[in-house]
């Protein structure tokens, strides 16, 4: 499919529930051009010159960050990194005075990542910047989605159909989320395995398969989704010991062997080896895990393009 | 819009494409280190209309690039929606070689302006040539064709319509007037 719109209707991205199939294949659609922009000698287009994008930060974050960060620079916007430690957020700021301290310096476009999902939200209803969310709480984290959905084309050639399973610590998640609801929209068929403990009750209604073992999981699955477990979101630990969590849940190479032939290997990282996911099968053939993090620069430079340009009316 | 001239048919068209490589190989003597690069997207066939052209003359191939200039647009943060960003596609380094850029119609030159910031950043070339099926006038910018398949004088109301086979199924130029509304 081809995009079918030119513009996105939102001046910000807060998540993939809100976008149309046809807004997703336009992000799609225009990184595919941007991927070629990172493999020149000079990797700099002036795109987004003299405008500024301020990236903040109030939750750690080194790959997404890292990511963002370098598109910005690669489209030679200003940026601006603002982290909640050693910031006026230690001082008892709250976020909506953080943010309009920030608009008074005029940005353009605020990435921002928090740990209470709906942040972003809050952010763009009262800011006039396009806020662009790069991972709020356990809510969504969209462009993380939308990377993972240009790998899967890029490898496959169609999203349509694709078998994708994705294992792991579904509960607190907000990349499975994003996936679900961008997978869903696009007709991929997601299958969902993991501990009953780490599975939210009725998931089934965003239109999921839930399976609670690896191998129905790998059955006939195109692409298989590694989820780290989230230690620092759960209170106690939701399975006996991680040990027994790699033996019933963790992909090895033994495992792999049983999915169907060309089966590509996914994780947002940062990856646990030795808890989700063996050394063998993160750094073999069948992964693309490095993969996802260069189509991510990419995919946040489609995203800023589309979001700084002019806006189609309402 | 309202058609008001066809300016070029198709016999006419390809004759102008083959003068053009005439004067490409005449011009550079001979094919060293030429490089042929459409401008995205009407560019693109015509530039390769004049490599076929050549290749039939010398009896080799021209190396045929690509180039997007989307991302070099003055206009970038004003228009409504963003155009789609494709890539682009060089054959070969373009460092020392003689550039032959290729468009449809050369109007107010802020599109070659684009390409010629678009294609520094991927070398320093010996130079760079502009080869352009139409020059209707109106430059806002002090750039000029080096190949010309004809010089139409317009008014800015007027729009030039190129056709080509690959994309709209026929070869032809029209002279079409803005309608008011």
């Amino acid at each position: 499919m081809r995009a079918q719109t030119s513009a996105l209707r939102s001046k910000d991205l807060l998540g993939i529930e809100p976008l149309t199939p046809e807004e997703i294949t336009l992000i799609l659609d225009t990184a595919e051009g941007f991927k070629e922009v990172s493999e020149r000698p000079v990797k700099k287009v002036p795109a987004l010159r003299g405008q500024l994008v301020i990236n903040l930060f109030m939750e750690a974050s080194t790959r997404t960050r890292v990511s963002f960060e370098i598109a910005e620079k690669r489209l030679s916007a200003d940026t601006l990194n603002f982290a909640a430690s050693g910031s006026s957020v230690e001082k008892g700021e709250t976020l909506i005075d953080t943010a309009a301290n920030l608009m008074a310096m005029h940005p353009d476009m605020i990435v921002i990542r928090h740990k209470y999902p709906g942040a972003p939200r809050m952010l763009a209803d009262r800011l006039p910047a396009s806020i662009i969310n790069a991972g709020d709480g356990s809510h969504e984290h969209p462009t993380q989605a939308l990377l993972d959905a240009f790998t899967i084309r890029e490898r496959l050639g169609r999203l349509s159909g694709v078998n994708v399973s994705i294992v792991g610590d579904i509960a607190h998640s907000r990349v499975v989320r994003s996936n679900i609801h961008l997978l869903t929209k696009m007709k991929a068929n997601v299958t969902l395995a993991a501990p009953p403990t780490l599975i939210p009750a009725q998931v089934e209604e965003m239109g999921v398969r839930v399976v609670h073992s690896l191998d129905e999981a790998l059955e006939g699955a195109d692409v298989v989704m590694m989820l780290r477990i989230q230690l620092e979101r759960q209170g106690k630990l939701s399975f006996p010991s991680l040990r027994e969590y790699y033996n019933t849940f963790g992909l090895t190479g033994e495992r792999l062997a049983r999915a169907r032939e060309g089966v590509l290997v996914m994780h947002p990282g940062p990856m646990n080896r030795g808890v989700e996911i063996a050394s063998d099968v993160a750094d073999g053939p069948a992964s693309v895990i490095l993969e996802q993090v260069t189509n991510g620069v990419a995919v946040r430079m489609a995203v800023l393009y589309l979001l700084a340009g002019g806006h189609l009316a309402e | 819009m309202e058609t008001k001239k066809r300016l070029l048919d198709a016999a006419r068209m390809s004759r102008a494409f083959r003068r053009m490589a005439i004067e490409i190989v005449e011009r550079n003597r001979g094919l060293d280190d030429l490089i042929i690069i459409g401008i995205r997207s009407r560019g693109v066939p015509i530039a390769e209309r004049v490599a076929r052209e050549i290749e039939e003359m010398e009896g080799a191939p021209v190396p045929l690039g690509i180039l997007d200039i989307t991302l070099y647009r003055d206009d970038l943060t004003t228009i409504a929606p963003q155009p789609l960003v494709k890539p682009t596609k060089l054959p070969e380094p373009i460092d020392d070689k003689v550039v032959v850029l290729v468009d449809d119609v050369l109007y107010t030159g802020r599109t070659v302006r684009a390409a010629l910031d678009a294609l520094i950043d991927f070398g320093r070339p010996k130079a760079v040539q502009l080869a352009v099926l139409i020059d209707r006038g109106h430059r806002e910018l002090p750039i000029h064709a080096d190949f010309i398949g004809k010089t139409i004088p317009t008014d800015r109301q007027e729009v030039i319509k190129v056709k080509l086979v690959e994309t709209d199924g026929e070869d032809e130029v029209l002279l079409m007037e803005k309608g008011d509304h």
